[in-house]
């Protein structure tokens, strides 16, 4: 079996997608859950977006400017930013998802006022503006060494199982796992709301799942290598539509 | 780490939602169908219970019953029952005069493949009954 | 206050039959979950749920621990009267929630 994947392992490697072979994991599946996502009156990812839009418009209880203070509707200032997501945040000196993003942002401006519940409400609030467009990686030159690195990740063995990543979600995609289709792994959904955990959740969260999948150590919880992934992932998926909320099993 | 080998082994017992050996016994569920009927006879049939045969996740599995064909000012009450999670119930609901068709839709957890049975009890203290088996494959890469 | 999502038309014929979608954040915990310390995870689940229109019952839910986190109940409402619609939850650890939409009936 483990030789079997090796092989195939070592074909996927060589032989990553191809731009029209990419399909989102919502096509993965029932119609039921397909249902559940599509329409807002039944996305319960929709209950963290008005929670997040209630949250732009609210001052800091330290005193701060509200979100919506500086950057106004979020519909319209917001509109595509997600899609640009992770960036290179010239402050912080490294690039940063769109969670990383706004914590950063709430210290800045709103000292001692972030808290994770509301930034992770925050985050699908923002990145719900960005529904419907197209994941936009951007072409910045400092991305490209770390994004490198997280395709090298993409295609390292971890953990105990030994499996890479692209080992599963490249040759194999399409197949099956225990009874549970494995998806291309595009992030097209995120923050989603994951049916396992019954709550939302970030790209982060799901990846660490991934690892303990394989019985491999997750990285630390500020590690770059969380948004290294990330970047690749989006390169991957550039092109394909964002879907926050999105709905998984 | 021994915190994570015992959530990774409770998750594949069937559901992370579920982990104290407890679990609904024929006994318990056919006792639980007495409580509702008020010990009337339960037919099958009239009863509408849409569910998916095999679900994406067990945490979260939309369901729905109606019992079309029938006037709705008989329908009192609908109930559904699980034959394998820890307790019998799922839910019951009571129609007062204002309600519209006699339906309802929810989303429940089921710990395991399992029967549901869902009940209507009528105007004239008939209860009628509809089973439908479901199955459940765990989520791969749990955390 | 917990967030609710709820869904109903804004306008209604009278004798109309209509959909009404609740959604309400909740973790629904289930009582048979252990924590990191090897403790079960004491119950706390929305009870009960009940819809008023114009004071008079539409519908009153009895939830159990096998209805899923952020607890989803969608049902159907004869139309009237104009007037509003009153959604109640209330459960474990004194929970309490209460939310109001009006409805249009012509």
């Amino acid at each position: 079996m483990r030789r079997g994947l090796l092989v195939l392992g070592l074909l996927a490697a060589a032989l990553p997608l191809q731009a029209d072979d990419r399909r989102s994991s919502f096509l993965d599946m029932s119609p039921a859950t397909q249902a559940m996502q599509r329409d807002d009156s039944l996305n319960p990812g929709m209950l963290w977006v008005l929670q997040g839009a209630q949250a732009w418009s609210q001052p800091a209880a330290t005193g701060g400017p509200s979100c919506a203070g500086c950057h106004g509707e979020a519909t319209q200032s917001m509109r595509g930013v997600a899609a640009r997501y992770p960036a290179f945040d010239a402050a912080l000196g490294r690039p940063v998802d769109l969670g990383q993003r706004i914590a950063a942002c709430q210290q800045r401006v709103q000292p001692g006022a972030a808290d994770a519940e509301a930034g992770l409400a925050l985050q699908a609030y923002v990145a719900h503006q960005s529904r419907g467009l197209p994941i936009a990686p951007p072409d910045d030159a400092r991305l490209q060494a770390p994004r490198e690195r997280g395709q090298q990740l993409w295609t390292r063995r971890l953990g105990q199982l030994d499996l890479a990543c692209s080992d599963c979600h490249e040759a194999l995609a399409g197949r099956r796992l225990g009874g549970s289709p494995i998806p291309q792994g595009h992030p097209t959904g995120y923050p989603i709301y994951r049916l396992e955990w019954q709550g939302l959740g970030t790209l982060q969260r799901r990846l660490r799942a991934c690892l303990t999948g394989v019985r491999a150590e997750p990285f630390a919880a500020d590690a770059p290598e969380w948004v290294e992934l990330a970047l690749y992932l989006a390169w991957r998926a550039r092109g394909m539509p964002l879907e926050t909320p999105g709905v998984r099993p | 780490m021994a915190g994570l080998a015992r959530r990774q082994l409770l998750a594949a017992a069937g559901g992370l939602w579920l982990l104290r050996p407890v679990q609904a016994t024929p006994e318990s569920l056919n006792a639980a169908l007495r409580d509702f009927s008020g010990g009337a006879p339960l037919r099958e049939g009239r009863v509408q219970l849409d569910i998916a045969p095999l679900v994406d996740n067990g945490n979260t599995v939309p369901v729905s019953v109606a019992v079309p064909g029938v006037p709705a000012e008989q329908v009192l009450a609908l109930a559904l029952f699980t034959e394998r999670n820890p307790q019998s119930e799922v839910v019951r609901v009571q129609f007062g005069p204002r309600a519209g068709e006699r339906t309802m839709a929810t989303r429940m957890r089921l710990a395991t493949s399992q029967q549901l049975v869902a009940v209507a009890r009528l105007a004239d203290g008939s209860c009628w009954m509809q089973r439908v088996d479901v199955i459940v494959t765990l989520s791969a890469c749990l955390e | 206050m917990a967030r609710t999502l709820i869904t109903l038309p804004a306008a209604v014929r009278r004798d109309a039959v209509f959909q009404v979608r609740t959604l309400l954040q909740h973790p629904m915990e289930s009582g048979f979950r252990v924590g990191a310390d090897g403790r079960v995870l004491p119950r706390d689940i929305v009870r009960r749920f009940r819809c008023l229109y114009n004071g008079e019952l539409v519908i009153e839910a009895e939830l159990s621990p096998a209805i899923a986190a952020n607890p989803f109940i969608e049902f159907s409402v004869r139309a009237v009267d104009s007037g509003s619609l009153l959604f109640e939850w209330t459960g474990d650890q004194g929970f309490a929630q209460r939310e109001q939409r009006p409805l249009v009936v012509a």
